[in-house]
């Protein structure tokens, strides 16, 4: 199942991500009407790799935001080519997805 | 526990081969999640759990854009960036949630050292980036308003 929502767009010599990843991001301080702690869940690490190569990669605490947003940029790219991404939760659940550029 | 002469040589030898391993790591490696640093309640631990020291001096160059007032503390966008060569990772802290620690950002070389997300705040505080450029760390801080906290429940 893929959680991440990407727009990669290349021009200029360089590629411009902006990525989403749909994901409850539950911090472990809330608690359930019953009074019991809701467990931590929460995406711990996401890396996008182009042509093999890392480009960016996130350690990531509850305090990002529910469904956690990010932007960056990189040298190279071009239209077509395909980002792998991977990420991993703190709960050791972890998965990889793959991306165009536009 | 007694240290004679045996025992001390074993652990510097141990000691320095650590030491030569990190050395060997690329310089922008993918940094393990630090637990010890995420889970920290206080800044100060967390940036030391994280870098190893606390001495982050103010710098102009460590550009952090937050917003004055965050109507709802359940999503800030947070900017960082830094004109600063050789950045190896950039990570924001906000200083009164019960974590400080929010979020490390490795950058690869290549790749622009600056990078946009959102955070959530528990309350009005301090965001601080750091930033490791060239093995020296730098930060910005800057107070942000927070109208609706974000981080209970």
């Amino acid at each position: 199942m893929s959680i991440m929502r990407v727009k990669a767009r290349a021009g200029d010599g360089r590629t411009d991500v902006k990525m989403m990843a749909r994901h409850e991001m539950e911090t472990g301080q809330r608690k359930d009407k019953a009074g019991n702690v809701i467990p931590a869940k929460f995406l711990s690490e996401i890396e996008v790799k182009h042509g093999g190569k890392v480009v960016f990669a996130a350690n990531l605490g509850p305090a990002v935001s529910k469904n956690p947003y990010f932007s960056f940029s990189f040298a190279g790219g071009a239209s077509g080519d395909t980002l792998e991404l991977s990420w991993k939760e703190n709960t050791g659940k972890s998965g990889s997805e793959t991306a165009d550029i536009r | 526990m007694s240290m004679n002469r045996r025992s001390v040589v074993k652990a510097v030898a141990a000691g320095g081969a650590l030491m030569g391993l990190s050395v060997l790591m690329p310089r922008a490696a993918m940094a393990a999640w630090t637990k010890a640093a995420f889970e920290a309640s206080e800044q100060s631990a967390a940036i030391k759990a994280l870098y190893g020291e606390d001495s982050a001096t103010e710098s102009p160059e460590v550009i952090l854009d937050a917003p004055d007032i965050a109507e709802n503390g359940a999503v800030v966008p947070v900017s960082v960036s830094t004109t600063l060569p050789n950045v190896e990772s950039m990570s924001i802290f906000i200083e009164n949630n019960p974590s400080p620690l929010a979020v490390q950002f490795m950058i690869p070389e290549g790749t622009e050292a600056d990078v946009s997300t959102r955070v959530r705040m528990g309350k009005t505080t301090n965001v601080t980036a750091v930033v490791k450029a060239d093995g020296v760390l730098h930060r910005a801080t800057k107070e942000v308003k927070v109208t609706i906290g974000g981080c209970g429940g």
